[in-house]
Parts: C-alpha cells; structure tokens; sequence
C-alpha cells in the first residue's frame, strides 16, 4: 500500500508539474512580439494578401484570445494531438519521434560513456588522493566542465575531420543517399565524434562527485579500521568505495539528462545531425510554435522521468531508503 | 612546505581577477571601433605578427573582436548572475514566509528544472523577441533554482536559531526579523552564489548567441564569432573557432577558480 501510494503521490507531482511547464511555455509563446501569421508565411510574407491573411489566421485560431487557444491546445493535448508543425508540414507527434529515434542513437550512447567511465575515473582519482593520477584526472574534469559544448564540437571537426579526414563533418549518412540505404556502418561512423564530444563533456561532473565520495570514505573509520587489518588502498577502494559512491553517481547521472539534452542541441547544430536537437532550434529559429510546446514538453517529460527512476533505483540499490523514505 | 592560507589565496585570486577584468573593461575603451574596422586587403589572414590572432572573412582583427567578446559577455554574465541572486533570495524570503508559499515556489522550482536550460532559454529568448536585454533576462530567469534551494534552506535553519525567536516573542515584526536578522547572514551566500551562477550565465548566453536566439549577429559576441567560425571550418580557417572558443574558457576558467577560492575562504 506504501509503495503505491508514493508511486500514485509521484505521478501526480509529475502531472501538476507538465501541466506547469505546459502553461509557462504557451504563456511565453503568447506574448511573444513575433506574429504567428507571418511565422506560418515565411519568406512567402509578401505574397499574400490581407483577406489571405485574414483566413490563414482563422484557419488555425490565431485571432481567438489566448485563453481560448490554450484551452483548445490542451483540450487536444489530452486527446494525444500535438498539432502541426509548418516547419515540416507534419504532426508535431510524427516529427519528434522520427527526430527521437536519431537522437536517442546520440544520446543514448553519450550517456552511458560519460556515466561509467566518469565513475571509474572518479573512484580512481579518489583511491588514488594526492598523486600524479588524481591531479591528472581532477584537473580535466574541473577543464571540461568549463567548456563550451560547441566550442569543443568546433574543435573537434576541425582537428578529426577537416584535418586528419578520419570522420565526416556532417549529417546522420553521406549527402545524396536515402536514408534506408545507408548501413550500419556508415551510420556508426557519422555517430562516432558527436558522441565523443557529447560523452567528454559529460564526464567532468560525475567524476567530481564520484572523487569526492571516495575521498570521504577513504578518510572515514571505516577505511581507517580496514587499513589496520591490512587492506591494502585497493581493497578498500573496491569493496566499500564503489558501494559508497555508486549511488550519487547513478543519481547524478539521471539528474543530469537535462544538461545532456541540452548538449546535445548544440553538438547536433555543429554536426548538422538530423535529431530532435536540430529540429529544437529550427523550431525556434522559424517560430513554429506547436513544435517547440511539443519538445518543451516531451523534454521535461524525459526529464522528469529520469529524476523519478533515479529516486526508484536509489530504494532498490540501497535497501535502507526504503524503511526511511516511507 | 608550507600550504598558503585559504584566505591569502583567495584575496590573491580576488586581486588578480579584478585587475583583469579592468583590464578587460579598459581595453574596450582604447579599442574603439577596432573590432568592426575592416581590412579589404587582409581577409581571412592567418596569425602573424600584422594580425596577432588573424582576420576573419571581412578583414577584421580577429584579436580586437574576442576582446570585445569577452567585454560582452562579462557584461551580459554578471547582470544576469546579479539579477538571478535577486530572484534567488526574493524567492527564498517568500518561500519562508508561509507554508503555501513556499509549496508554491518550489512547484516553480521543480517545473524549471525539468525542463533543459537550453530549451527554457530559447523559449523565454523567443517570447522576448530576441537581443541583449532578452539573453540577460531569460538566463538570470533560469538559473536562479539551485541557489534559491540553498537560501531556502538557509533561512529554514535561521529561522529556529534562538536569537531570531527572541527577536520574534520581543514582537518584532516579520519584516523587521528578514531584513535585521537574516539577510546580512545569508549576504555572503549570496556573493558566493552569484560567482558561483556566473560562469554558467556566460557559457549559456554564448550558446544561446551561438545558435542564434540571443545578442544580435551585429555585435561581436564570441557565439557570433564561433557562428561565423561555423562557416569556414571545412576551408582550414582554424584560427576563427580556436581563439575566441579559447579565451572564453579561460574566462570562465578563471572565474570558476576564484569562486571555488571564495567558498573556501568563507
């Protein structure tokens, strides 16, 4: 009965939350200065007429008030209707989960590079406190964590594939070949540097946590106790320092889905990959409102799910939780 | 050997970086209209010792821009650092003065940090039609969350000390008791904050400037600089995405360091 209790208290936090973020962001849309008739246009603006214009705004509710609108945007919202996006003339539902399924490639493989190896970096800097190694590795993440994504993107496309040639500088397959011809490999070899960047930039946070929690048990009684029975560094690193930094580690590294998502806006700009990140800033750029509603959204649903399994594995990695959290 | 005080380098710190940042603001001043001028006979001239960092596709002295980059994004940086320690503590006072309030605040709290800052800022940049005064808004209204957190807590715990409940059963009134008691306690918090929001406030305008929803592509702001870099890359025109990439990360480097010193210190 607990369990389901906290699960049905979770879920509707997580509903009052979306249905928030639903009202700021068509909140922001509204008072934008752009006019929505003229977005919809495009560089056609000058070929339309004021009764033209006049229909294009009664066709998709533009001269209604706002208040009206986002009813009717909510209202279909629930029925599972996104809109349309003029950008792609498509469903916004449609578009976000073709973009989706290229990004989560992306981000999927980004997240689980940069979450085990700034781990095992972590528990390495930390059983290693004060030496060459740890200095090596502390100093890096604190350098990665101040870096701009797209600078390191830039530099990245400019050192591997503009002058070694040993990746494409661009797009998900090479120009000219449908997207059903292009295979595995050549996929993978597109995917490769937008992964490297984006797994680098992620590294710096979970290393620093990580390193800090074995600092903190590497300096406890419990360490010291092992230490006196003869455990050598690497004992107690490996059978009390991974269970105490595994779990603000796995954590951190859900929390942080946001900032990968986010990374990957710009990495996806510079390598002009055809994911959601791309399809985000020409949303923005062309001011097709449905679309950024449905990412801002479907991004904080993503989010928002993240935080809640990490707060679920917290209870099954640590069984302690449990008893307290009730 | 003998480990420097934690205070000494931090007031070292504190020296180095302020002298820099005149520096910086000075440099704006002698330069003038250098980072506009154009070169029609050194376009995209490579590093030399004519063209200290080279030119970029017009001419310009690709030195004199990422200075006055960085001079814009200081700028940009520290209001938006400034205003969200603002909404920070406001926020914060509010959240302690009754419990509705406070579940108020933080459901705003939790409905910003679900979504990615990246993605919020382009939202609050479209809704204000774009430009400077748009860029500082949208990031100082995004990351004032996690030290509106730390504040909250802060005054939670402040609230229970015995002198504030004193001052409270004396009949001091509310007002009296956040604006006597409690506000000059969580002052350096504030200060430490606001460095600490610093760093990430430029890093942020730079890629909202980068992608092209924030300072205008007139002004030499270093995403403006990286987005025209964006444009040459395939050519070997290396210098223009190095340099001003590079002197922003020492930037925010720099500033990163003297907040951790800060922390230390205090």
């Amino acid at each position: 009965m607990r369990v389901i209790r906290r699960i049905a208290k979770r879920l509707v936090r997580l509903a009052l939350v979306l249905l928030c973020v639903a009202l700021v962001s068509f909140g922001l849309m509204m008072v934008s200065p752009i006019d929505p008739v003229d977005a919809y246009l495009g560089p056609q603006m000058a070929q339309v007429s004021p009764e033209q214009r006049a229909l294009i705004a009664q066709r998709w509710g533009f001269d209604e008030p706002a208040v009206v609108q986002f009813g009717h945007w909510l209202r279909q919202l629930v029925s599972g209707d996104l809109g349309w996006s003029h950008v792609y003339n498509q469903p916004v539902s449609e578009v976000i989960a073709q973009r989706f399924q290229r990004s989560v490639m992306l981000l999927g493989s980004a997240w689980l590079l940069s979450a085990l190896l700034g781990f095992s970096l972590g528990v390495v800097a930390g059983a290693k406190e004060g030496t060459k190694l740890d200095k090596a590795i502390s100093t890096y993440a604190f350098i990665t964590a101040s870096t701009p994504a797209f600078w390191l993107a830039i530099l990245a496309v400019l050192l591997f594939s503009v002058t070694l040639g040993w990746t494409p500088t661009c797009c998900a397959g090479p120009v000219g070949v449908l997207n059903q011809d292009v295979t595995l490999v050549t996929r993978l070899h597109h995917l490769l540097l937008p992964v490297a960047t984006l797994a680098l930039l992620g590294i710096a946070n979970i290393t620093l946590h990580t390193r800090a929690r074995m600092l903190e048990l590497m300096r406890s009684d419990i360490a010291t106790h092992a230490f006196a029975q003869g455990a050598s560094r690497i004992d107690v690193a490996w059978r009390h320092g991974l269970r105490h930094a595994s779990l603000p580690a796995i954590t951190l590294a859900f929390a942080s889905l946001g900032e990968l998502f986010g990374g990957s806006i710009l990495i996806e700009h510079v390598f002009a990959y055809p994911g959601l990140g791309q399809a985000t800033v020409a949303a923005g750029l062309r001011s097709d409102v449905p679309l950024l509603l449905g990412i801002a959204l479907f991004t904080a649903l993503f989010v928002s799910l993240g935080n809640m399994l990490a707060d679920t594995l917290y209870g099954v990695i640590d069984p302690r939780i449990k008893v307290e959290g009730t | 050997m003998r480990q420097p005080q934690p205070r000494l380098r931090a007031a070292i710190s504190l020296v180095v970086t302020g002298l820099l940042v005149i520096g910086l603001i000075a440099s704006q001043w002698l330069l003038g209209d250098t980072p506009q001028q154009m070169q029609f006979e050194a376009r995209l001239a490579p590093p030399s010792v004519d063209h200290w960092l080279g030119t970029d596709a017009l001419g310009r002295e690709l030195w004199a821009r990422t200075l006055a980059g960085l001079a814009l994004s200081f700028w940009v940086g520290s209001l938006a650092a400034i205003l969200s320690t603002l909404i920070a503590l406001s926020l914060a006072a509010l959240a302690t003065l009754s419990s509705r309030l406070d579940a108020l605040v933080s459901l705003l709290i939790d409905t910003l940090l679900s979504v990615p800052h990246l993605i919020l800022l382009m939202l609050i940049a479209f809704a204000l039609g774009g430009g400077t005064q748009a860029v500082i808004i949208a990031v100082a209204v995004t990351h004032w969350p996690s030290l509106a957190r730390v504040l909250r807590a802060e005054l939670w715990q402040l609230r229970q000390a015995p002198y504030v409940r004193m001052s409270r059963a004396f009949g001091k009134s509310r007002w009296f008791v956040l604006h006597g008691h409690l506000l000059p306690h969580l002052l350096p918090h504030c200060l430490v904050g606001a460095l600490l929001l610093f760093p990430h406030a430029i890093l942020h305008e730079a890629a909202l400037t980068f992608l092209g929803f924030g300072l205008s592509p007139s002004q030499p702001a270093i995403g403006v600089l990286l987005a025209d870099a964006m444009r040459y890359l395939s050519g070997g025109y290396w210098w223009l995405g190095v340099f001003p990439g590079l002197a922003l990360l020492l930037m925010v480097l720099g500033f990163e360091r003297l907040s951790r010193q800060l922390r230390r210190a205090l």
